[in-house]
């Protein structure tokens, strides 16, 4: 597709994946962290009644990019008893985990980093470098808040995978595919077709699934709000207890690759969920390109809902950041491992059942 | 069981309270301004920077004496007979030069208790809320109108006034004793000499009392001038 383009625009293999692979990164994360730092300002400040950041453009739009200059002038503060190598590898750790999500994530029905048939099963995988990296990261440190967060960390992405896992493997059941291309085209048409209503396969079993799709949806949708460590599962770093985690002790751009990182990974796991559940890029009510007979519309309107739906829910991650308050440990452990296990593997069960049947 | 539904059915219905009342407050307007922008209005009454009107100011020092935190320091130095310090705007007659009037706004407690004894109602609590400095001293305030210069030629003429005057009441005093002397032998002469002394009186001090001790001894008069002179600065000061 896209890379096919490239390569027959460069003739050299390597450049045309240098450049397909940058595109999402160019068109996509920074943009949105730019936006996405913007709006949790904004809209932090709104569910307060503040009025947010104003000075910089119209209501602040610029704002981020201000800060983005500050920090890139800001001094590369690298402590004498820090773990230097690792001190410097964790960022790019954490941000290359967070961004390898694109990879597989079908961002139009023309534009896939890498159609691969592990789509789902590589995003889990590889959202293990970001645990690496933020462990790496409160390690070399040296300091005591930033050690605590990273295994505060650790500990809670390590526990609230499996409930994501379990989710993603009843999806894959029903499915029978891990292609996230594959799985956002069988949800095409109208959002009825949608596996949060059950899929597209119209019968009795698409109505028993509706329940199950919406508990399977939000044990998913809470799962991954505490992998990405956003409030209330943020106590890796909690402001009033840990400075702010594993990323106290860095200053000027590393700490902008971990900010980077960390909104790169709130949109990826938004737009995961949405890939399962709500169709991943698909119009929720057919194409204007299809009702102009504009073909060359398709991908972009596909685009657009595909932005759209990862907004929105990262737009629910932030309201949710302002409505409850940080859990504690053990309530975090065990709404995970008594509440979010127990029904995600129940679901599992049902829903492995009605499939064989 | 049923404590475990119960909690999963908790969790979420309170999770969405919580949540259409943070979304009900995102339409909310905001409570708050842009600060420097626009400014809320100040009550009727508030109480902010002092203010010293100098052209009504009579020196009267009775602000720096309400003042708790005594951060008012005034000084004064009496007028000439022959200056005219011109009137305030509600019609008292100044006759003391303000040499010093200084407020140390960072002593200040905003009490207000300065305002209410000012007879002329210079000094006052402005709307201007808004003077942090970089540096203490900068929080002195000094109201005084006049120039250094013109301190020091008020403090010398008055100076110079009071060595005459001074100088003048020791030749008086001189020669009512001499004539006192005189007068013991030849009571006489008493009259001729208390009317000059008169005269020697300075023209702000009060006409009726000279003329009424005009009529006393000489002995009597110059001596009850001196006490009117006593207490007269004592009531200026």
């Amino acid at each position: 597709m896209i890379y096919d383009f490239f390569l027959k625009l460069f003739g050299n293999d390597v450049l045309a994946m240098l450049v397909s692979s940058l595109i999402p990164l160019f068109i996509l994360v920074l943009p949105f962290t730019l936006v996405a730092v913007w709006l949790e300002r904004k809209v932090s400040a709104h569910m307060q009644d503040r009025l947010g950041p104003m000075r910089v453009g119209w209501h602040g739009w610029l704002q981020t990019i201000a800060d983005l200059i500050k920090l890139i002038q800001k001094e590369d503060i690298v402590a004498t008893d820090n773990d230097k190598p690792l001190f410097n590898l964790a960022p790019i750790l954490v941000f290359a985990g967070s961004y390898a999500a694109f990879a597989v994530i079908p961002l139009s029905s023309i534009f896939i980093g890498s159609n691969i048939d592990l789509g789902i099963f590589f995003i889990i995988g590889i959202s293990g470098l970001v645990v690496a990296g933020i462990l790496m990261a409160g390690w070399s440190s040296n300091n005591k808040y930033s050690l605590l967060g990273a295994m505060r960390s650790a500990a809670q992405i390590v526990s609230y995978e499996i409930p994501t896992i379990l989710v993603v493997l009843t999806m894959v059941m029903i499915t029978g595919t891990m292609n996230l291309r594959t799985l956002s085209e069988m949800q095409t048409g109208y959002f009825w077709n949608w596996m949060i209503f059950g899929g597209p396969d119209f019968g009795v079993a698409k109505f028993i699934f509706i329940p199950l799709m919406i508990a399977g949806f939000i044990i998913i949708y809470i799962s991954t709000l505490a992998e990405v460590n956003r409030t209330p599962f943020d106590i890796p770093e909690a402001e009033s207890e840990l400075v702010s985690g594993y990323h106290t002790e860095y200053s000027g751009m590393k700490f902008a690759m971990f900010f980077l990182a960390e909104y790169a990974n709130m949109f990826a796991v938004s737009v995961v969920v949405v890939a399962l559940f709500l169709g991943g890029y698909q119009s929720p009510f057919g194409y204007l390109g299809n009702l102009f007979n504009a073909h060359w519309l398709i991908p972009i309107e596909q685009f657009f809902w595909f932005v759209a739906k990862g907004v929105f829910f990262v737009f629910v991650q932030m309201w949710l950041r302002w409505t409850l308050p940080r859990l504690r440990v053990d309530q975090l452990m065990a709404l995970c491992w008594k509440y979010l296990i127990p029904i995600a593997f129940v679901n599992l069960l049902i829903v492995g059942i009605i499939t064989v049947l | 069981m049923k404590e475990y539904l119960n909690n999963i059915w908790m969790g979420l219905t309170t999770v969405f309270i919580g949540m259409k009342v943070t979304l009900k407050h995102l339409f909310v307007p905001a409570v708050t301004i842009q600060y420097p922008d626009e400014k809320l209005t100040l009550p009727q009454r508030e109480r902010n920077r002092l203010y010293v009107n100098m052209d009504d100011c009579i020196g009267c020092d009775q602000c720096a004496r309400a003042c708790p935190v005594d951060c008012i320091t005034i000084e004064t130095v009496k007028s000439l007979p022959t200056e005219d310090l011109g009137k305030t705007s509600n019609g008292k007659k100044k006759v003391l030069w303000v040499t010093q009037f200084d407020i140390d706004i960072a002593k200040c407690c905003y009490c207000q208790l300065c305002v209410f004894p000012c007879p002329t109602e210079c000094i006052y609590m402005t709307d201007v809320y808004e003077f942090s400095e970089y540096e203490r001293g900068n929080l002195l305030y000094n109201f005084i109108t006049l120039t250094p210069q013109e301190v020091i030629e008020k403090k010398d003429n008055f100076a110079k006034f009071e060595a005459e005057k001074a100088a003048q009441k020791a030749t008086a005093a001189a020669e009512a004793a001499k004539k006192k002397a005189e007068a013991a032998v030849n009571p006489e002469v008493k009259k001729t000499i208390a009317k000059p002394a008169d005269k020697k009186e300075p023209g702000n001090e009060k006409p009726n009392s000279s003329a009424s001790a005009g009529n006393n001894t000489a002995k009597e008069n110059v001596n009850s001038n001196i006490n009117q002179d006593k207490s007269s600065e004592e009531g200026k000061n």
